[in-house]
């Protein structure tokens, strides 16, 4: 294994079930169903998922969801704007864990 | 750009084309998967449908083109072999007429050959596979819109995007504007309006690499960026995959994307798809009166099977309802995910 992530096993997903399938069925038909067209659309959720993807940094995740979220009809900008949603988030957590950071500091100053 | 025919380009060979397909698909063959999904051999269920390729003259030169259009290209349907299509229309059960090119309307004959079909029968569905840009491209066509209305046209027009960037890339520079404008224009001749009985129909294909998503998905999302942005509105939107031949093939080897678009064609391959495909109903004819199983086929010069019957000169109904039609890799495109024709998914 030269190196740790390979194109080609995102096509293998669908064969983790060699190892244990109930719980492999039961996710594949959990993860079928949060996808349907529900209370919001199928493209709304393939954005998020590419949002999220980009959160978790999964390669396979946004290859996946590139590729899907062309398929439904979405534009770079709005893709861009997803991502820019979960970089937004991501710094916010970050930046908002520095209100500890100032009150630690202001408790400790004179 | 020029067409891959004026470039002298490998790839304007369909016996090429076919070698590209056969070598390069991997190892399961379309027909081995309809013979898994008992469709094999493929046979008509009737012919209602007669799609007829009036030239590969065209104002656009899309980069996806399966037909290799474009203004270099000079072939034309006479209007001879138009009364020979005319003829097999008046006396076989033929209930679509499907009008397509190139740009059909450029075709000298056209409007004759339009209101020859018409007054043949008046309940026939004439549909003309309009580019839109061609409306604006000369003053003698302004009045396409009326010319349209006034044969009860159904008018199907491809738009692959709802904005310019997407558009422009796939169908060239300035193409987005002059589509909403003619939308417009149809639009205000009463085509795509509620109620007005003129059916406008766009079609949706991906500029890429990727499969369409879901037709109702993407009529909706059209439906409201058009009428939102440009105050444009059109009854249905039909998403059709792009077919692996001529510009599109030759766009996929050149990016590095044929094995990828091909496995995932494959492997999206769907058994109701295939029991509808269009070409189970349809016949297809070549600018020179040649007949095909569909307009792709044609593109790849691959006739109906049957020797006796291969021009419209020679219609044989019978025969032809009984033939094999003549299926081969690219026919994976018809089948994959929701299925595609010319009237969008089928399955």
């Amino acid at each position: 294994m030269k190196t740790y992530y390979h194109t080609e096993d995102l096509k293998n997903f669908g064969k983790i079930g060699e190892f244990q399938q109930p719980l492999a069925a039961k996710f594949f038909d959990y993860y079928g169903e949060v996808f349907k067209e529900g209370a919001l659309t199928a493209r709304e959720k393939s954005l998020i998922a590419l949002a999220v993807a980009h959160a978790v940094q999964c390669p396979y995740c946004i290859d996946a969801y590139t590729v899907d979220t062309m398929e439904k009809g979405c534009d770079e900008e709005q893709m861009m704007e997803a991502v820019h949603v979960a970089a937004a988030i991501r710094a916010g957590a970050s930046l908002v864990h520095s209100t500890q950071m100032m009150s630690k500091v202001k408790d400790l100053s004179m | 750009m020029k067409s891959l025919k004026a470039q002298n380009h490998a790839l304007s060979d369909p016996r090429y084309e076919i070698d590209v397909l056969e070598s390069r698909s991997n190892d399961v063959s379309f027909s081995q998967k309809l013979t898994e999904s008992n469709l094999y051999p493929l046979k008509p269920l009737l012919i209602d449908t007669l799609q007829i390729n009036l030239g590969k003259m065209c104002n656009q030169v899309c980069k996806h083109c399966h037909v290799d259009a474009g203004p270099d290209r000079k072939e034309i349907m006479t209007r001879d072999t138009m009364k020979q299509c005319l003829s097999v229309i008046k006396s076989h059960s033929i209930k679509s007429v499907d009008l397509t090119g190139g740009a059909p309307e450029m075709n000298p004959e056209f409007r004759w050959f339009v209101e020859a079909i018409r007054s043949s029968d008046p309940n026939i569905n004439i549909i003309v596979r309009c580019n839109l840009t061609i409306i604006l491209a000369n003053p003698k066509y302004h009045d396409l819109p009326e010319f349209f209305k006034d044969n009860r046209i159904e008018v199907v027009s491809s738009l692959p995007y709802f904005s310019a960037g997407k558009t422009d890339s796939q169908r060239g520079d300035g193409v987005f504007v002059k589509s909403i404008k003619a939308l417009q224009m149809l639009n205000k001749t009463g085509y795509g309006v509620e109620h007005s009985g003129l059916v406008l129909n766009l079609v949706y294909n991906p500029s890429g690499a990727f499969l369409p998503g879901s037709q109702a998905g993407l009529e909706a999302e059209f439906k409201k960026k058009l009428s939102d942005n440009f105050g444009v509105t059109f009854n249905s939107l039909f998403t059709i995959t792009n077919i692996p031949i001529s510009r599109f093939l030759e766009y996929l080897l050149r990016s590095g994307n044929y094995e990828g678009y091909m496995e995932k064609l494959i492997a999206s391959y769907n058994p109701i798809a295939a029991a509808n495909v269009m070409c189970r109903s349809t016949i297809s004819v070549g600018w020179n009166g040649y007949l095909y199983d569909c307009d792709f086929n044609q593109m790849l010069d691959l006739k109906v099977e049957i020797p006796k019957s291969r021009h419209i000169s020679d219609w044989d109904q019978e025969t032809l309802k009984n033939r094999t039609i003549v299926v081969n890799q690219h026919c994976f495109g018809c089948t994959a995910g929701s299925g595609s024709s010319c009237g969008g998914t089928t399955a």
